[in-house]
């Protein structure tokens, strides 16, 4: 008989989690939905390359690259991302005085004034995104 | 202390600066150039306006280091999501070759595109 062989040899207790089990409480959920801003930061870095690549193939070609953007569905999608974006950045902001401790000297700057920080750069940004882009 | 090698700080401090570049930059990208330009909300950019400023090989090169940070993020965070959400952490090499991969390929296309532009 095969020694290895054993009746009744013991196993592991697993607990079986569901697929779904980040649907279980609010907290889980906006962790995963965090998590999954990527998606939107991975799209966004894309389409400025197609953004870029389409604009390399000729004003005729730019054309029809601004009617795609203007159909309902691609609108709606890139204002999923856009939303998907602002969730990205106020979850990253809120973390990152967790992440970093700043001190001036012996004093340490306050989480509150570290966020107002961020969010003082995120307006310059996109001020300069604004003034960089708009039409001449 | 483990003094193993590992290779997380590194990936780590790529995912954090490309967590925070792409959430300076792209909320305000995607809205002007992709909602607010054709719902004619503003005065957008001409195509002239837009290949005057590619023009501009330091663009080109922040460009270049937004699309590889962001997509460095991208990599290193849903590589998680899939291990977590999904319950997939047998699946373990497979996922980090796919996200670590598929950030490498746009970063390398990102180079192309960007560098090519004329």
């Amino acid at each position: 008989m095969n020694p290895d062989y054993k009746l009744y040899h013991p196993k592991w207790y697993r607990r079986r989690i569901p697929i779904f089990w980040w649907l279980q409480r609010l907290a889980y959920t906006k962790f995963i939905f965090r998590e999954l801003t990527s998606l939107g930061v991975l799209y966004a870095a894309i389409l400025i390359l197609v953004q870029v690549w389409a604009l390399s193939q000729g004003e005729a070609f730019y054309e029809r690259w601004l009617a795609w953007l203007s159909w309902r569905p691609v609108l709606a999608l890139h204002a999923l991302v856009f939303l998907a974006l602002i969730f990205h950045l106020v979850t990253w902001f809120s973390l990152a005085p967790k992440a970093m401790v700043v001190r001036l000297g012996s004093w340490r700057v306050p989480d509150r004034v570290l966020l107002l920080a961020h969010y003082l750069a995120w307006l310059g940004a996109t001020a300069l995104v604004f003034w960089g882009l708009k039409g001449r | 202390m483990s003094r193993r090698r590992c290779n997380e700080p590194f990936f780590w401090s790529l995912f954090s600066s490309g967590g925070m570049i792409s959430a300076l930059i792209l909320p305000g990208l995607v809205f002007f150039l992709w909602i607010a330009t054709p719902l004619g909300w503003w005065q957008s950019p001409s195509y002239a306006d837009l290949v005057m400023l590619l023009e501009n090989p330091l663009l080109r090169a922040g460009l270049f280091i937004v699309i590889s940070l962001s997509a460095v993020h991208w990599g290193h965070r849903f590589r998680f999501t899939l291990y977590d959400g999904l319950q997939l952490s047998h699946l373990y090499g497979l996922i980090a070759t796919v996200c670590y991969g598929g950030a490498a390929l746009i970063v390398c296309i990102a180079a192309y595109v960007l560098w090519s532009f004329a």
